[in-house]
């Protein structure tokens, strides 16, 4: 059995990369969309009908079932044997996606900093408990802090409000004056300073402290409280869940794979949103965090340049710039603060895989000691929880990226491929 | 101020970590100079494996004799160097490879290595999870396995307790009397010595090393699963090929539960980068062996180029266009076994003292005329 | 009407609403800790898109599932560390 090559194939089925799919195959071109989840929408429009932004999400949705885009649902991408072949597993199959043209849309995580008790259960990422909430974890009548920052605070507890919980508080890194700041930025975009409001108003009552992040979880075998530090003060608050996320990180990981040049930890792509791969594109968080009206500009604009549609990209240029400047404000206003970086002791744990201490890290020179000697990022998640929070930590560059992208079956990876490299991109990769 | 070294040792992999706390237990002044991570070359890609091997005497004589200086060092280790005495079966898939496991089990047990045939029931109960239908094995009992980064880095730092320097820089020239440093400096020695492994030819030119390619994959944690390093006897007639790719059944259980899944060898090819094909014939030939390997998760895929002479025996001593250039390295896959062994034959030379091998065959001077008169 | 289906966590039956993912499932039943560590610790689920592996668990006897990616079908036994 060989497999067709597709014209583009989409890896992520976020806003990025549906908006990509749908644009790329309304020109006509073959097109398959993979994503690892078993429904589309990303995590950002993760059961939809719970998202004010509700009224996009349905109609790309729409427009991507009207097209003629083909979708690879729960199917994670964690090679690439040869230029041109990507290679996908699901739960029972594994399967060879052969392509001429690549469009990265693989989004973003939330960040996570160590701080002393953030391995207990029922601390998790502010973005990882709604996720959980929307596949079934009840949390009627039950306490939660939210905590970190991003914009992505807000949005978390109003939904788990509204899902019964009781929010104690919303801690919030960022300072008063960074956020005063980062308001002046809705002028330009009037619709995101009307779902801000209508946040705050599903919120009221909820206290909302800026200034403020969690220095412990306190507990045994789950957390019972977290201690929180505003200004010179430090104080208690009992609950049955924290919710803490430091915003997000771009997932570059399949592009640097790939051999794409990462700068300041996001993919680095020209205007077309083309990498500095030939015929690999890449949209969305991956090329910095910029939410979802950027990844939907971007997706496009992504798509009509694969598809050799150079004057329609050009058209959404401005609309992408507008979203930009508001993606570097919103950065800005987040930006995490010196103190972060003491959040760790010297024994709490930093690497979650393989127990390893802060302490044990910060004494080696660079990312891959650290990996060689102490195990630091060499369990199952490959370092994407501690390897973004020794960028920011020690301020180190977590380079080295090898296959399997993701924990895969042995039987996967031992698959004899059918398909050989893309011609002309095995070409100019060979030097 | 200048300072001047007795010895410098070029790499801080498991040879030069080893060849530096040798000379530094010998009151020699030794340098240790590291353009990177101790033990972040070979040594970091390499199985870790400690074993007996009986390719030829002299590859006998050093593995063995490497052997027993890990066994009595053994109890020095600490936790994180995963000293795991698993010993090895070496399996046969038939009437011929267990013709092999008998001939294997004479010439060990005559050695004094200690060594067992087991047949297909033993077999199968050493190691359940072996396909059905395997004819029996040897099993080698004294051999182990090491995590080898850690196990690199606490021979340097030993070193370093005991006297020896280590330097961070990158080596570009060797001279009989001082070794030139990538910035500009350089380190003042009566004797250099590369341990580069695969990379020894860029520093002393017209050495005879290849760089042959292997993979690895490691999985997730499966305690229990595993008990033994396994390989196939099939691995011999693999290993010995000096021309063309193979791949061969080799599976260790690490410290952790991991699995770590071996082996290939490739020559000509220069790029670290992964090659499918290998990696995809490695891991069909381990699931042939161990079905059940199929559905564990592998966590990464990795390469490494091990040092490859001619002879398949390290060069261990001066070199033979300088007498103050001295060579540690064409150790092959045995470099983790044989970094103890390489650094007591190393020492014995510049102190003048008795070996307790010959060590003859280890001599950069052995071998064609050409060689020696290049 | 979601329809009901039957999985076991550590050998008790549970019922669930189709679309629960296994991890769900495990804190529907009360239980925080899914793993232990490789240094014994009590961990639960962290991120919920797969990324983290905290919230391992050995479903149909197969160790290391991701419980927040999978989803439960009837008859499924999981069963978390200890």
């Amino acid at each position: 059995m060989s497999s067709p090559r597709w014209d583009i194939v989409v890896v992520g089925g976020g806003p990025a990369g549906i908006a990509a799919a749908v644009r790329a195959a309304e020109t006509g071109a073959s097109v398959l969309l993979v994503d690892d989840n078993p429904s589309l929408g990303g995590q950002i429009w993760r059961g939809a009908e719970d998202n004010s932004s509700l009224r996009v999400a349905r109609s790309w949705r729409e427009r991507l079932k009207r097209s003629p885009a083909q979708v690879l649902r729960g199917f994670r991408i964690f090679d690439q044997p040869v230029p041109g072949v990507l290679l996908a597993e699901s739960a029972e199959s594994v399967r060879e996606i052969p392509h001429s043209r690549l469009i990265i849309c693989t989004g973003g995580r939330e960040c996570f900093l160590p701080f002393p008790g953030w391995t207990l259960p029922n601390v998790m990422g502010a973005g990882g408990l709604e996720a959980m909430v929307k596949s079934g974890v009840p949390v009627a009548g039950k306490s939660v802090v939210v905590a970190g920052t991003g914009p992505l605070l807000l949005p978390v507890a109003a939904y788990l409000r509204k899902r019964g919980a009781r929010v104690r508080l919303i801690a919030e890194q960022a300072s008063r004056a960074a956020m005063l700041r980062f308001a002046t930025a809705f002028a330009s975009q009037p619709q995101k300073g009307v779902q801000a409001i209508g946040l705050m108003w599903q919120l009221v009552g909820v206290p909302y402290r800026l200034g403020c992040w969690p220095v412990e979880a306190k507990g045994a075998g789950k957390v019972r409280a977290v201690v929180l530090q505003q200004g010179g003060r430090r104080f208690e608050v009992e609950c049955d869940y924290l919710a803490c996320g430091f915003h997000l990180v771009p997932n570059t990981e399949l592009a640097a794979l790939l051999g794409c040049e990462l700068r300041d930890g996001a993919v680095w792509v020209d205007d077309a949103q083309q990498t500095s791969v030939p015929n690999v594109y890449c949209a969305g968080e991956p090329t910095g965090i910029g939410g979802v009206d950027l990844a939907l500009v971007e997706g496009q604009i992504a798509a009509l340049a694969a598809t050799d549609k150079p004057r329609e990209a050009q058209q959404l240029h401005q609309l992408r710039a507008r979203h930009r400047a508001f993606a570097a404000a919103l950065q800005r206003a987040f930006a995490l603060r010196e103190e972060l970086r003491k959040l760790p002791c010297p024994d709490t744990l930093l690497c979650r895989c393989e127990d390893v201490t802060f302490h044990r890290v910060a004494k080696c020179q660079s990312w891959r000691e650290a990996k060689l000697h102490t195990r630091c990022g060499m369990g199952p998640c490959q370092g994407r929880v501690c390897g973004a929070a020794v960028e920011f930590l020690l301020r180190w560059n977590i380079e080295s990226v090898r296959p399997p992208l993701f924990e895969v079956r042995v039987e996967s990876i031992a698959i004899e491929l059918t398909v050989g490299p893309t011609p002309q991109v095995s070409q100019g990769a060979e030097g | 101020m200048r300072q001047t070294f007795d010895v410098a040792i070029v790499g801080a992999g498991i040879v030069g970590a080893a060849c530096a706390l040798e000379c530094a237990q010998a009151e020699l002044k030794v340098a240790i100079i590291e353009s990177s991570i101790v033990g972040g070359g070979a040594t970091a890609a390499a199985m870790g494996h400690i074993v007996a091997m009986d390719d030829s005497e002299a590859q006998f004589s050093l593995t063995r004799f490497s052997q027993q200086l890990w066994n009595t060092l053994r109890t020095e280790l600490p936790r994180e160097v995963e000293f795991e005495l698993t010993g090895t079966i070496w399996v046969a898939a038939d009437e011929d490879e267990m013709s092999a496991v008998r001939n294997k089990n004479r010439y060990f047990t005559s050695r004094g290595v200690p060594a067992e045939v087991l047949d297909a029931a033993a077999l199968k109960q050493a190691e359940p999870n072996l396909r059905p239908g395997l004819v029996g094995a040897l099993l080698v009992p004294e051999d182990s396995v090491i995590y080898p980064p850690t196990a690199a880095r606490w021979l340097a730092e030993r070193a370093q307790q005991c006297g020896a320097s280590l330097v961070r820089g990158k080596a570009i020239r060797l001279r009989g009397g001082s070794v030139e440093i990538a910035d500009g400096t350089a380190i003042s020695s009566s004797l250099v010595v590369n341990a580069t492994g695969a990379w020894a030819p860029e520093l002393t030119p017209g050495l005879e090393i290849r760089k042959r390619k292997g993979h690895l994959v490691i999985t997730d944690r499966y305690s229990g699963f595993l008990r033994h390093q396994l390989v196939e006897l099939g691995y011999l007639k693999s290993a010995h090929s000096v021309t063309s790719d193979s791949c061969a059944f080799n599976v260790q259980p690490r410290a952790t539960g991991q699995i770590l899944i071996g082996s290939s060898r490739q020559y000509g090819a220069e790029h670290s980068a992964i090659d499918h094909k290998i990696v995809a014939g490695m891991l069909a030939r381990a699931c042939e062996y161990m079905p059940a390997l199929g559905k564990m998760a592998a966590v990464r895929c990795w390469t490494g180029f091990r040092a490859a002479t001619p002879d398949k025996l390290p060069l261990i001593g001066p070199s033979v266009t300088d007498q103050k250039i001295w060579l540690a390295t064409g150790h092959e896959g045995l470099g983790i076994t044989t970094s103890l062994g390489t650094a007591k034959l190393l020492v014995d030379q510049i102190v003048g003292r008795r070996s307790a091998i010959p060590i003859e065959p280890y001599l950069p001077a052995r071998g064609s005329r050409e060689h020696v008169y290049a | 009407m979601p329809e009901i289906i039957h999985v076991s966590v550590n050998g008790i039956a549970v019922a669930v609403e189709s679309g629960t993912t296994v991890a769900a499932a495990v804190l529907q039943c009360g239980i925080s800790s899914f793993r232990r560590s490789v240094t014994g610790e009590p961990r639960g689920p962290l991120c919920g898109m797969g990324i983290c592996f905290e919230c391992r668990v050995t479903v149909d006897r197969l160790a290391h599932a991701k419980s927040c990616q999978t989803l439960c079908t009837p008859g499924m036994e999981i069963t978390t560390d200890e």
